[in-house]
Formats: C-alpha cells, sequence, structure tokens
C-alpha cells in the first residue's frame, strides 16, 4: 500500500500536437479510491498508463509510496492492473492467470494455490472455475478472474482501465458496488479510469475530472456536484447534463425567458469587473421544479428566493421514476431540461410553469468557462 | 426507377453457372497439377519394362521391385537431407523469433529498413551468388559439409520466417503483452510464457514450410557437395537415366522423396493457409 503522487506529468505523443497530458498534479492518499474521469482524449488513461509504466513520461514525474519511479519498468512497479478487456492469457487456465505473477515473484507454490483460492473466494469465483480457460467464461466470469489476477499479488496500488465497459448494463451496476466494497475491505490505492460519471461519483472517495490533458478539479463526489469549479466540470458531473445557456446580463441579474433572474450580487460584481454583457448560466434538471401544469399568471416572481419562468413542453422522456420534460422557453433556444415526477407528466405541446431556486443558479464565465464568485 | 423483373429460377441458374463455371476451372487446374504425380506414382509401381511404352500402359501387375532397387542407395542422401533440413529448421526458428520479435511487439529503430533487407535477399539470384559462396565455402574448409547446407538453408529460409513469425507476433493484443509486463514478466519470460504459446499454430506452419523448402532444395546441394553432405535431390539427379531406360526407378525413388513433403503439407494444410493469408487481410 502507498499513496501516489503526479507532478507536473506530461505526455507529448506527437510534436506540433498539444500534449495529451499536460503537466498533471495530483496527489492521491494511501488507500484512497481515485476516480479520474473524462471525455475521451482527456488524458485520462495515459495517466495511468504512466502511473503503469507504460507510457513514458515527457515531463515530470510519478512517484509511489514518495518514491520516483518515472524510469522504473512496470514490472519493478509492485502494481497490478484490470485492463478493459481484461488480458487473461488465453492458453493459461483461471488459476494460472491469477497465479502468473505470483509465479514471477517466485511465491512457492503451494502459498500460490491458496491465495488463488482465497481470491476466487472473495469474488465469489466458483472453484470449478479455476481449471478452465479464459474462453469458456462468460463477461463478468472474465471479468472476475481479471480482479482476481490483480488482488492475488496483494500490490501497492490497483489500476483499473475501464473495467466495467464491456459488461452489460445490469451486470455493471452490481460489480460497481462490489469493486468499491473489496477496495474498501482491502484497503489498497485505487486509480480507476472510467468515462462514466456515474460510475466516477458511486465509486471514487474523490473523482478527478480531466479534459483535453488538463486536471479541471479533483474533489469529493459532493463536492463536485455542489461546487464545480467551471462550465466543464458543471456539465459533466451530474446526469442529465444541467441546463446550460448563454444569457444577457440586465439590470439585477440576467435575462431569462422574457424576465430578469436575479442573480447574487458577488456574481454581479465579478461580471461587471471582468466587464461582460452576458454571462453563462447552469441550471440542474432536478432544481427546476414544475409548479403547475398551467401557465402561471404574473411577472414570474415566485416565492422569496425563487423564479418562475414558463415555457411549452416539447419532449417528455419517462424514466419510470420520473420524467425530463423538454421545455422550450419563450425566447427559444435548445430547450431546457427539467426533472418531474413521473407519474403525471405533462403532455407535449402543454404550457407548463418552472420554478427555480436563485441558490441553485450557477454562473460562469462565457469565455473561459470558470465559475464566477463561487 | 423500376427495377427490371427478373424471375427468380433465372437468376438462380445464373448464380449455379457462375459457381459450376468456376469449380470446374478449380478442378481442371487442380487435376492438371496433379497428373504429372500420379502419372510418377503409377510409373514408379510399374516394371521396367512397361514404364515407358507408347500408349501408357494402364494395365500391368504392380511391382516393388524398383522402390527395393531405388531405397538400396539411398540411406547416406536421406540422413543428409534429414540433418540439413531439421538442423535449418531449428536454426531458423531460434533465430527467426527473436529476430520477428524486435521487428515487431518492440520495434528496433529502422525496423522497416531491416524487414525489406530480409526480404531483399530473396531477390537476388541465388545463381548470381553462387560464385562468391563457392569461394567462401572453399576457404572455410566447409565445402561438401553437411554444416554449410544447414547454414545456407537457414539462411535461405529466415527471411520468410520471419515475415511469417513477426506478422504472427503483430497478432498478439498489445495489451496481453502490458498485462505480462505488470505481471513481473521480463523480456525472456514474456516470449517465452506469453507469446510463443500464442503463436504456436504459426510456428509449426512457419517450421513445415521451412522443411519443405530445404528438403526440396537442390541448386545449392548440387554446387557445394558432392558425397559427403549429398542430399535426396541429388539422389534423384544421379538415378535420371541417360538413355531413357531407367524411368520407374526414377519415379520411385522420386515418390519416396515426395513422401515427406506430401505428409508435411497434409498435416499442415490448415495452418499452412492460414499462415500464409495471415497479414495479407489484416
Amino acid at each position: 500500500m502507498a499513496s501516489v503522487s503526479y507532478v507536473s506529468a506530461t505526455r507529448v505523443y506527437a510534436k506540433d500536437t498539444p500534449p495529451a497530458l499536460d503537466g498533471l498534479d495530483l496527489d492521491i492518499a494511501d488507500g484512497e479510491f481515485m476516480v479520474l474521469v473524462g471525455p475521451s482524449g482527456s488524458g485520462k488513461t495515459t495517466a495511468l498508463r504512466m502511473l503503469a509504466g507504460l507510457e513514458p513520461l515527457d515531463g515530470g514525474r510519478v512517484e509511489i509510496g514518495g518514491r520516483d519511479v518515472s524510469g522504473v519498468p512496470p514490472k519493478d512497479r509492485d502494481i497490478a492492473m484490470v485492463f478493459q478487456n481484461y488480458a487473461l492469457y488465453p492458453q493459461k487456465t483461471v488459476a494460472e492467470n491469477m497465479a502468473f505473477a505470483l509465479k514471477m515473484q517466485k511465491v512457492h507454490k503451494a502459498d500460490r494455490d491458496r491465495r488463488v483460492r482465497e481470491a476466487a473466494r472473495l469474488l465469489d469465483l466458483d472453484e470449478g472455475l479455476l481449471g478452465r480457460k479464459p474462453k469458456q467464461l462468460s463477461g463478468g466470469q472474465r471479468q472476475r478472474v481479471a480482479m482476481g489476477r490483480a488482488i492475488v499479488r496483494e500490490p501497492k496500488v490497483f489500476l483499473m482501465d475501464e473495467p466495467l465497459s464491456n459488461l452489460d448494463a445490469k451486470l455493471r451496476v452490481q460489480t460497481r458496488s462490489q469493486i468499491a466494497e473489496l477496495q474498501r475491505r482491502l484497503g489498497i490505492t485505487t486509480v480507476y479510469v472510467t468515462h462514466d460519471q456515474v460510475e466516477a461519483m458511486t465509486m471514487g472517495n474523490r473523482v478527478a475530472v480531466l479534459s483535453q490533458g488538463h486536471l479541471q478539479q479533483c474533489a469529493t463526489p459532493r463536492e463536485l456536484y455542489d461546487n464545480p469549479v467551471n462550465q466543464f466540470v458543471a456539465g459533466f458531473i451530474g446526469s442529465p447534463a444541467m441546463n446550460l445557456r448563454t444569457v444577457p446580463l440586465a439590470d439585477g441579474g440576467v435575462r431569462l425567458a422574457n424576465q430578469v433572474m436575479p442573480l447574487p450580487p458577488a456574481v454581479r460584481a465579478a461580471a461587471r469587473q471582468a466587464g461582460l454583457s452576458e454571462l453563462v448560466i447552469g441550471i440542474r434538471p432536478e432544481h427546476m421544479h414544475l409548479i403547475s401544469g398551467l401557465a402561471a399568471p404574473g411577472d414570474g416572481a415566485g416565492l422569496n428566493g425563487s423564479e418562475q419562468m414558463t415555457g411549452e413542453v416539447v419532449l417528455v422522456e419517462e424514466l419510470g421514476a420520473d420524467a425530463l420534460l423538454h421545455v422550450r422557453l419563450p425566447e427559444g433556444g435548445t430547450p431546457v431540461v427539467a426533472r418531474a415526477e413521473g407519474r403525471k407528466p405533462p403532455a407535449p405541446g402543454q404550457q407548463v410553469t418552472l420554478q427555480v431556486q436563485t441558490d441553485d443558479v450557477f454562473a460562469f464565465h462565457p469565455a473561459t468557462g470558470a465559475r464566477l464568485a463561487a | 426507377m423500376t427495377a427490371l423483373p427478373v424471375r427468380p429460377g433465372a437468376r438462380m441458374l445464373r448464380q449455379w453457372s457462375g459457381k459450376i463455371g468456376w469449380a470446374v476451372l478449380a478442378w481442371v487446374v487442380a487435376v492438371a497439377f496433379f497428373i504429372p504425380v500420379l502419372w510418377m506414382v503409377i510409373t514408379a509401381f510399374k516394371p521396367e519394362s512397361a514404364a515407358e511404352t507408347w500408349p501408357p500402359k494402364f494395365i500391368f501387375s504392380p511391382t516393388l521391385a524398383e522402390f527395393r532397387l531405388a531405397v538400396t542407395g539411398m540411406g547416406p542422401f536421406l540422413l543428409h537431407s534429414v540433418v540439413a533440413t531439421v538442423g535449418s529448421t531449428i536454426l531458423v526458428l531460434l533465430l527467426g523469433v527473436p529476430a520477428a520479435y524486435a521487428l515487431s511487439v518492440y520495434p528496433v529503430r529502422r525496423w522497416r529498413d531491416g524487414l525489406f533487407f530480409f526480404i531483399s535477399t530473396k531477390m537476388l539470384p541465388i545463381v548470381a551468388a553462387i560464385g562468391p559462396l563457392y569461394v567462401i565455402a572453399l576457404h572455410t574448409r566447409l565445402l561438401d559439409s553437411i554444416w554449410l547446407l544447414i547454414i545456407l538453408y537457414t539462411a535461405m529460409n529466415l527471411p520468410l520466417a520471419v515475415w511469417m513469425i513477426r506478422s504472427f507476433m503483430l497478432e498478439v493484443p498489445q495489451e496481453l503483452l502490458e498485462a505480462a509486463r505488470l505481471d513481473g514478466a521480463g523480456r525472456f519470460r514474456e516470449i517465452g510464457a506469453v507469446i510463443l504459446p500464442l503463436i504456436s499454430p504459426g510456428l509449426v506452419s512457419t517450421a513445415l514450410i521451412c522443411v519443405i523448402f530445404a528438403w526440396n532444395e537442390l541448386f545449392l546441394a548440387i554446387n557445394l557437395t558432392v558425397t559427403n553432405a549429398a542430399t535426396l535431390p541429388m539422389f534423384l539427379i544421379s538415378s535420371v537415366p541417360q538413355e531413357g531406360l531407367f524411368i520407374a526407378h526414377l519415379c520411385a525413388a522420386a515418390t519416396i522423396a515426395s513422401v515427406p513433403v506430401i505428409i508435411v503439407g497434409w498435416i499442415a494444410q490448415r495452418s499452412l493457409v492460414r499462415g500464409l493469408s495471415m497479414g495479407a487481410i489484416k
């Protein structure tokens, strides 16, 4: 077990292209479950492969347990990795697959067998499967063997590269919680790469959001959700995604749905200071509350600290427990999405009124994407 | 646009006739290649008196006399062929695997040039090299030595073997090699425990091709050996009748010489096709 540190770790794949990973600084505590999340091309896999020693560094360094391992070959780093396609040795049995690393460490045969069986039990792998070849296993079983191969070693660090992406949706949810639970039990530092923000939020102690080779924010899932530092994190974390829209500044707030939505003085001051005439506001779908199916009279000012806006439902996505309403606001543009109770959602074409607490509104710089006066 | 009405019967007929056309062509070509072999085998069983007649006799009393006769002088030639073939094939694999590894899994600098150099050696007509080879063999006292044939057959087969093994190695998923590295395997373990078991069918077909080529080689053997290392094809040459009197004898010897190749080809046919077409479809 060990801590992991990236110190301005940089990787450039080809000259004249932007770095795949640009000066990553990240400290991962001993025993922590750290998730690296981001869209494809964000550099998350590069970061993981650097830690594994499969990718050289073009700048900076990587440390495991306080030791600079930048030049250390993968086999001497004492780390185990679960690959996206599992990478099980096809000609070896399950037991041989799991014991291979131990064999390399010259662990005694009896000891190897014991540890393999222990790992199999931990993963609910039937003993009868140990003699089979990977080809004879289901996808879920292969995934567990890949996990088993990593845990028998009791390495300093676990690396996982989208290990759930080849499972079907139901199994993925199940395995997700099993991995998180197993990691807590074993207490081994884990770096987990995914593009799925739900996986990131549910599994990680902390989540590092990357985009285009840059670390955007590293925080607990709750903190990412409540306090995104910029527009990218705000839009990436949360499902369905936050409604983001560029709106003109007005006296006391911004102009939205033919009315002025008040913004806190600090935000207005920041916008004024930056000399902005418009800014990006973000509201999560779950913060747009459906008041009534009818158009509400009045100027839109709701109860204290909240705002109301009216629009036309253009699409309803039924999710069972909830329904997602796509509502077109009077000024047009892309419809906003609101989460409503699934029982009796309004029908498309209907006018609805949505209420928003003004402290649930995020404001971002339209050019830089930075959060204004968080 | 309206589609032209096509009677289903007519379309089927057209498809059928197309299929039959190709089938006939394939069979004609196959039979054309097979007839000389068949003629050789049949003649081998004829007594010498019935061997060279026109029109050829199809009814005769088969005899093993010519085989018995052929085998008598064959011993040393057979031994030389086996040693040269097996020895060179083992050497080819021993040298080819690391070479292919260095040209695929861990490409060395300028690997393209290396790869091209290997295949370019096959472009030079071997006749052009025979003079220098003779002089070198003479000075290294390897003339008429089985070692010379082992070395030359290794050199002859190595380029093709490297290309083939390389294409098999390229098919090994990168993730597997990375997994092995993370599991603590060094280069040799990586090759021995992960790559070789995976490409073993390909290695077998590579080895079989090398066996066939070395077994059939005549030009180098006839120019660089006399007796101490003379191989089976040379024995066949020596059986070629000067006055056209020993056709059955020649056919019997040739049949014996072909048997190993036919057996090897039979065993390997599936992996051979796979091995030769690999890389082409990728």
